[in-house]
């Protein structure tokens, strides 16, 4: 059985496909949003103190890599969730009070563990993901070099010495 | 022998949807577990919600076991759960905490007038600041916390009867298991 | 228009699905040409009855059938007819009724343009097809009936969601499934060519054109789609690496490495097994993403409806198609190296390069999209993989890809000539240095900006040169045939995109700023002054709206009109004010009134300077006009092939039976 819990995000989010529509599970949401939403309207859009245009970039660019704990799959950035407001806010007085990037995200991991990093810490356990890639690059150019070398070897077709002058075969286009 | 490698890789992408479909039947996907059980709970300095000038603190709470619950006024979930705490609330052993997130201290009164103050301690965290250091996201969420301080169960979503049987009485008699 | 006269037809285009699918395949195998026979009668008649299911749900919808649950969950009394008709694809069930009916055009596509293909390889084609149909049919009808009842019938719909109202909904779903969809005839074509032990070479080039033609519909939907989520959502992005997107951007991924493939393939001859592959993983790809976004195994703001009973079906659906036509190709696959031979300086060799790279990428975006179930699975918590992995290991796996553009067409087939290749490298790599080095006195310096321009001036060059070069050593009107001036359209596109990306990236100005009425503020050189904001109407729609006036050194830009709407039922919808241009995007949120409520007083705004940000667009659009030129040429119409031919491949099919 699953709840929908309360406190959803208020901005209604879609892009690539489609809504998710389950009638009456629907309603539910609408109305949980709507008893939200006449209460505190929660944005996004925040003017906030910087002290310079680089603090600002700075957390910008900090606030774009954090997940939104309550929401289905966004930045605290982009969200007008209650929480991400909350947590916006303290980022921001955390980079007030001096604190660095690397600290600040340890504070929300401390709290909300791993989940809020939409950059995946180089554990034991995230080694495949990291590496896995690179792997299959190597894997797969070892096979690529295979295909080449056995191609190489096959010296056969006589067009391969009568290929000269510019290429007006219909082979070519 | 190479050329069945596609396949059996695929099979291994198969074994693993097949997992996640089961999983999703067992775990609610929006729920994050919480790095901090079995951890102290935060200190906190709280209003108590009817006596704004009064407060509490964790240090008040040190000695007894007692579950926190978070809810609001405005979370319709809660509202589900509300009847659980009031009929098997008085039946666990502890104290229950409420811890009123977020809320206009009227409404909370208004909400509870109407539904019922099935707790023994009644905080209020109007900002919402000091839930961030509990991990709390969204309501409602309950923890155990033990008579050391020490978060040893947390539970995101409305408390069902269900899940009171098979989860959090279990947790409260590891608890006692303890403290003999 | 009766709802289950709907279901009716659905039931019957499985019927003749199935006659479609199996009895072809029995005739091909037996050489028993009646059965054969069946292909394209059977075909048409299901695309005659999804037509029809298709026609009555759209009816549904706008006579306001809300008697039909899934019209009630979708629509409204309020919703104009327009976006009543994209409604229909706005769920689960309807966007599955949506897929079947695109996979109706194609088929029906295909037997009438299979007409000059030797009747039995036209057969298996049509067969496959046929079969993708019974499983997607039985699906509908088993688990997701569009046309269930809802009794009593509710007198106006559930609750209309705003951003359903836009034109990206009407066209982003259809042009995107038709792309998906697309890659069931290149899956089918090597279906046919494995089961027919690959007796018709010329297999590859009838795959060609439906190949590009997909690919160029799925670049064209996924433009859409970004385009829309920054038009319509307000927050200035693009692109956000969700599992949804990443299930579109895989096949899209794959198609690429296949377009290339069968280029080699169709030319020279080899390279066939990779190419049959390259089929099956493109059409999987596009199962696969059917099945991620309606399963609800992954996290996403745009999936589906989970439901666990869905998720089984369509899993075991795509482990049927997926792993017997793997297990096919174990079984049947080429394996005597064929086609002609070709050095490692070679445009063969570089091909490859490129197709390791974009299948490594597809490799990567898929473990980086179900590493969060895989963690789950390892027990190792919950893992978020969001934009800071895959938009690092992506651009570091399409840089050799940039890198060797260039040189690709000026490499010859089978053995490559380096002088060419010299100059190519010092006439492109001049010009982009020095475009570089004048592109960093206009940025200060920033070094994903002068990438950006660097790359475009590398790519745009190196497809120049080769313009060029045809230009010089062709005979006129030999010069540019399709193929190869889709070619050149598509590497430029990729040049712009690139450009685009890198430079709206470094060079982007967000700011959110609390304004009063005849302030200003700067951003990027543009002076925006808030001119309050005032009440306005709309048909179901109550707005505050601002207006903002953009000047640059005095002279007048734009007067932009941001509002915040609050539909009938009360639900708040940004609509940010967007000012486009070739060279820049301005772009203002409203946020909320800083006065206490006062809408006369201070606003919060978001103002956002995005800088070449249509050129991400632009160039995805040169990619698709690539794509669909590539197709056109003349060389992929097919030939009438000799009645000797085909009486010999029979021949050959019946014994080899």
């Amino acid at each position: 059985m699953r709840f929908r819990r309360s406190a959803p995000c208020a901005r209604i989010n879609l892009a690539a496909s489609s809504i998710r529509a389950q009638g009456a599970l629907l309603q539910a949401l609408f109305v949980a949003l709507l008893v939200f939403a006449s209460m505190t309207h929660a944005q996004a859009i925040e003017p906030m103190p910087f002290a310079s245009h680089a603090q600002e970039l700075r957390f910008q660019h900090l606030i774009a890599q954090l997940r939104c704990p309550m929401c289905q799959n966004e930045t605290l950035a982009d969200s007008n969730a209650p929480i991400a407001r909350d947590l916006r806010n303290q980022i921001f007085q955390l980079m007030q009070q001096g604190k660095s990037d690397e600290q600040i995200k340890q504070y929300l991991v401390d709290r909300y563990s791993d989940y809020v990093l939409y950059d995946p810490p180089l554990k034991p356990g995230t080694m495949l993901l990291w590496f896995g890639p690179l792997l299959i690059l190597l894997g797969g150019a070892g096979v690529v070099l295979v295909a080449i070398r056995k191609r190489n070897r096959d010296g056969i077709a006589a067009d391969m010495t009568s290929d000269s002058g510019p290429t007006d075969n219909g082979e070519d286009w | 022998m190479s050329r069945l490698l596609p396949f059996f890789g695929f099979v291994l992408l198969v074994v693993l949807f097949g997992f996640g479909i089961w999983w999703n039947t067992q775990h609610d996907q929006s729920a994050i577990p919480s790095p901090l059980l079995n951890k102290p709970a935060p200190a906190f300095v709280l209003p108590k919600l009817y006596e704004p000038t009064a407060t509490v603190s964790k240090s008040d709470l040190l000695g007894k076991p007692y579950l926190l619950n978070v809810f609001a006024s405005w979370c319709v979930e809660c509202g589900v759960e509300h009847p659980v705490l009031q009929a098997e609330g008085p039946t666990l052993g502890v104290l229950l905490v409420g811890y009123d997130y977020k809320d206009a201290p009227e409404d909370a009164k208004r909400w509870l007038a109407e539904h019922g103050n099935p707790y023994n301690v009644l905080i209020a965290d109007q900002p919402g600041n000091t839930a961030i250091d509990f991990g709390v996201y969204g309501a409602p969420e309950s923890f155990l916390i033990d008579s050391k301080g020490v978060i040893r169960y947390k539970h995101i979503g409305p408390l069902t009867p269900d899940v009171v049987a098979t989860e959090l009485k279990p947790a409260i008699a590891a608890l006692q298991k303890d403290t003999p | 228009m009766t709802p289950e006269l709907g279901q009716l037809a659905l039931i019957l285009a499985l019927l003749l699905a199935l006659a479609q699918g199996i009895l072809p395949l029995i005739g091909a195998w037996r050489g028993n040409r009646a059965l054969m026979a069946v292909a394209r009668p059977a075909a048409a008649g299901q695309a005659v009855f999804v037509a029809l299911a298709f026609g009555i749900l759209v009816w549904a919808f706008v006579h306001f059938d809300f008697s039909v649950r899934y019209v009630a969950d979708n629509s409204n009394l309020a919703l104009p007819w327009y976006y009543r008709i994209a409604a229909v694809w706005g769920a689960h069930e309807g966007s599955l009724l949506l897929w079947i009916f695109i996979l109706n055009v194609w088929t029906v596509a295909l037997a009438a343009f299979s007409q000059k293909l030797p009747e039995v390889f036209a057969a298996r084609v049509l067969a496959v097809m046929g079969l993708i149909a019974v499983g997607f049919l039985a699906f509908i009808i088993f688990t997701s009936d569009p046309f269930g009842r809802l009794l009593p019938m509710p007198g106006d719909g559930a609750d209309l969601n705003p951003v359903l109202q836009d034109p990206g909904m009407t066209f982003h779903p259809p042009v995107l499934y038709t792309g998906y969809v697309g890659f069931s005839v290149a899956f089918a074509f090597s279906i046919a060519a494995l089961l027919g032990g690959e007796l018709e070479q010329a297999w590859v080039r009838w795959a060609r054109p439906w190949t590009n033609v997909a690919w160029g519909f799925l670049t064209c939907g996924i433009v859409a789609g970004s385009w829309w989520a920054y038009a319509e959502l307000g927050w200035g992005g693009w692109w956000f690496w969700d599992p949804v997107e990443n299930a579109s951007f895989m096949p899209w991924l794959v198609g690429l490495a296949l377009i290339h493939a069968q280029a080699v393939t169709e030319k020279r001859g080899s390279l066939r097994a990779w190419t049959i592959l390259l089929s099956i993983f493109a059409f999987s790809l596009s199962l696969l993403g059917t099945f991620l976004v309606r399963s609800g195994v992954l996290t996403s703001v745009h999936a589906f409806a989970s439901d666990p009973r869905r998720g089984v079906f369509i899993l075991a659906f795509l482990s049927i198609v997926v792993g017997s036509s793997l297990l096919l190709y174990a079984l049947r696959a080429p394996k005597v190296a064929g086609g002609k031979a070709f050095k490692l300086l070679s445009r063969e060799t570089v091909l490859l390069i490129g197709n390791l790279m974009f299948a490594s990428a597809a490799a990567m975006v898929l473990l980086g999209t179900l590493f969060p179930l895989i963690g789950d699975a390892l027990n190792m918590g919950r893992i978020s993989v969001g934009p800071p992995y895959f938009g690092f290991l992506f651009p570091l796996l399409m840089l050799p890809v940039v890198l060797l553009l260039p040189f690709g067409p000026f490499l010859r087939w089978g053995k490559g000539d380096t002088t060419v290749l010299k100059q190519v490298l010092l006439r492109a790599g001049i010009a982009a240095a020095a475009c570089a080095i004048v592109a960093a006195f206009f940025v200060h310096g920033q070094l994903k900006a002068i990438a950006g321009v660097a790359s475009l001036t590398w790519l745009g060059v190196g497809v120049a040169l080769y313009a060029l070069k045809r230009w010089r050593d062709m005979p006129r009107g030999r010069r540019y045939p399709a193929e190869m001036a889709g070619m050149l359209l598509a590497h430029l596109g990729v040049g712009v995109f690139v450009a685009g990306v890198l430079l709206t990236e470094s060079l982007s100005v967000t700011s959110d700023v609390r304004m009063a009425p005849g302030q200003t503020q700067h951003i990027g050189g543009y002076a925006f002054r808030f001119d309050g904001v005032h009440r306005t109407t709309g048909p179901n729609w109550r707005a505050d709206q601002g207006v903002i006036t953009v000047t640059r050194g005095g002279s007048a830009v734009a007067v932009m009109h941001p509002q915040k709407r609050t539909y009938l039922r009360g639900q708040v919808q940004t609509e940010s004010a967007v000012d486009s241009g070739i060279f820049r995007d301005l772009y203002v949120a409203l946020g909320e009134p800083m006065d206490g409520g006062n809408i006369e007083g201070a606003w919060s705004l978001r103002l956002y300077y995005k800088p070449f940000v249509r050129w991400i667009w632009g160039g995805g659009l040169l990619m698709m006009l690539g794509g669909f030129t590539c197709a056109a040429d003349k060389r992929f119409r097919i030939k009438r092939i000799a009645e000797s031919e085909i009486g010999e491949s029979l021949v050959m099919q019946e014994t080899r039976a």
